[in-house]
């Protein structure tokens, strides 16, 4: 809660420290004295910067973010709709890439060092080289213009059904997928790795138990720890590199939006999506800890 | 050294080689390319031929020349970043390590805040206020990435400055200065080393992503994610284009980690 107040702060003071006057900037060169003061009044430029923070923190908590300098047209308006569609993009992708990560990190520990491991170790380590681009680019000359499977660029309405939505976004979720799932599935089996050298597991194997329930019931609990914690980072993750997967299937969502406006200089949009997404991002991140606690009754007596 | 280098695994050279090549590319650029940078010498998108041998690109321009020249904005770019970021993190970390109590305390905190901010929404908000010219993307990037080095060298340092060496240069009365250069720093290299490669992928692909949104270098110069921005369209039509650069970025990041896999494995001598 702090840093996000502490965020909101960076932000405004970041923008207070513009060079030049927003209000000489947006009416441009033909502008009067006359009507840059009044623009300003209608900004309240003319009031000192600690009460325009206060008035516009106050605003935003209720969900009132101000105008498009562009376009006049209310901030909450432009963000609403995209927000939900950068939700449902980055919701689809967990959706798929959380299971397989799990279960490809458990099959690369259960397997370690033989083919199978290196093989997955190998192409997890290119996705992570790779830009996300990179990938978005290779994903579209395959699926959209080779085979003609999905559409390259992800238009969605509010009309589509949710089969419909979940078609168009396919690619895009792909995309952000196999980014994820490469860091998510090495940190699973590392977690997994690192328990497998305990003792237990050792006294487990001499008892006779099969590897693969070792494995399910002996050291998959105890790294589910490491392995949540990894998991909500990689959706904090997700939230932001959500933004160059938009940009690449043209997708309505928040973080082409937010690349739009700072192209065009159109600050309280930019306040407010870049707001929203240091907010999402800290939460997960806070997520992290907390559920990770949960796990691991141990955490919790350190404080 | 060279010890070093004949025992080293195949992945580690063949990373080895395409670092030499790219930075061969960047240093030559002028002699390789056929053309000029931003000169116009064909038509669009023309597919690949003995004139043009990666074809060109949506203005006409040699995709090879651009590709060459490319390596030499983007790769220097990314590498005075990180340059830049390794002497402000391990300044601030150091100082942090040595001073310890009050110094410490603040600098952590504030690095803390920064960190808790996505770095790319953080550089899309300042590069939004700023604008976008070389020299406000390069403190911008090297600032936000500085953090995670401070964050290691002070972790490094901490454990170096309670050795006895330290102790004693401090008892001969050695100023904060001659403690960070002589009797820290060289001891702290081996990690260090290793990190500067991971956080050069990291700002390479940084610096891609902010100029494939149209954020990072300005045309005409050409740069590897530019390009890729410039291209997207041919991609809907069935010509690969704009996969060159993106390739060209994916293969130089590639090489980094194979070294940098190398380095940390030696670093750390695991047997994992």
């Amino acid at each position: 809660m702090v840093t996000i107040f502490v965020i909101s702060l960076i932000i405004f003071i970041g923008v207070e420290l513009l060079p030049g006057d927003v209000a000489e900037t947006v009416l441009g060169q033909s502008a009067t004295a006359e009507t840059v003061e009044a623009f300003r009044k209608e900004l309240k430029l003319d009031l000192a910067p600690h009460i325009r923070y206060g008035a516009w923190l106050g605003d935003f908590v209720q969900g009132d973010f101000g105008k498009s300098l562009a376009n006049g047209r209310p901030v909450s308006g432009l963000i609403g709709w995209r927000f939900g569609n950068t939700i449902f993009l980055a919701l689809t992708a967990a959706v798929i890439a959380v299971p397989l990560a799990v279960m490809l990190g458990m099959l690369a520990a259960f397997y370690r060092n033989t083919l199978f491991d290196k093989t997955i170790s190998t192409v997890t380590l290119s996705f992570i080289s790779f830009p996300e681009f990179f990938i978005a680019y290779i994903l579209i000359a395959l699926f959209s213009v080779q085979i003609h499977l999905f559409p390259s660029m992800a238009t969605i309405n509010s009309s589509m059904g949710l089969w419909d939505k979940i078609y168009a976004i396919m690619l895009p979720a792909l995309t952000l997928t196999c980014v994820v799932t490469a860091h998510m599935m090495r940190q699973t089996r590392a977690a997994i790795i690192n328990v497998l050298g305990s003792a237990y597991i050792e006294m487990a194997e001499i008892k006779g138990i099969r590897r693969l329930r070792i494995i399910m019931l002996h050291a998959f609990p105890n790294s589910l720890s490491p392995v949540i914690n990894v998991i909500a980072l990689n959706l904090a993750y997700l939230v932001v590199g959500v933004v160059i997967v938009e940009v690449v299937f043209v997708y309505p969502g928040l973080g082409q939006l937010l690349v739009d406006s700072v192209a065009k200089r159109d600050l309280p949009v930019v306040q407010a999506s870049g707001l929203i997404f240091a907010a999402a991002y800290v939460f997960l991140n806070l997520m992290a800890d907390v559920l990770s606690m949960l796990a691991n009754p141990r955490l919790r007596q350190s404080r | 050294m060279l010890d070093l280098l004949k025992q080293s695994p195949i992945s580690a050279r063949v990373g080895m080689t395409i670092v030499l090549i790219n930075v061969l590319v960047a240093i030559f650029a002028p002699v390789l390319a056929p053309y000029g940078e931003t000169s116009i010498v064909g038509d669009v998108w023309a597919s690949s031929s003995g004139q043009f041998y990666m074809g060109t690109d949506h203005l006409g321009r040699d995709l090879f020349t651009r590709l060459v020249y490319g390596a030499r904005n983007t790769i220097a770019l990314a590498f005075i970043t990180t340059a830049l970021s390794f002497v402000i993190g391990i300044v601030l970390g150091f100082i942090a390590a040595v001073k310890g109590g009050w110094t410490d305390q603040i600098f952590s905190r504030i690095i803390d805040i920064i960190m808790a901010f996505p770095t790319l929404i953080f550089a899309l908000m300042i590069l939004s206020v700023l604008g976008s010219s070389v020299s406000v993307l390069i403190f911008t990037i090297a600032t936000l990435d500085s953090t995670r080095v401070y964050r290691l060298s002070r972790a490094v340092a901490m454990d170096i400055e309670v050795m006895e060496f330290v102790e004693a240069a401090r008892l001969r009365g050695e100023g904060l200065w001659w403690l960070m250069r002589y009797e820290i720093l060289p001891n702290a290299l081996p990690p260090l080393v290793a990190e500067f490669g991971l956080r050069f992928c990291f700002v390479f692909l940084f610096i891609a992503s902010l100029s494939f949104l149209g954020l990072g270098l300005q045309p005409p110069l050409a740069d590897w994610g530019g390009m890729v921005r410039e291209n997207a369209g041919a991609i809907t039509f069935g010509i690969y284009t704009p996969l060159v650069p993106a390739a060209a970025i994916a293969f130089l990041t590639v090489g980094v980690n194979l070294i940098v896999d190398w380095a940390l494995h030696l670093s750390s001598g695991l047997h994992e």
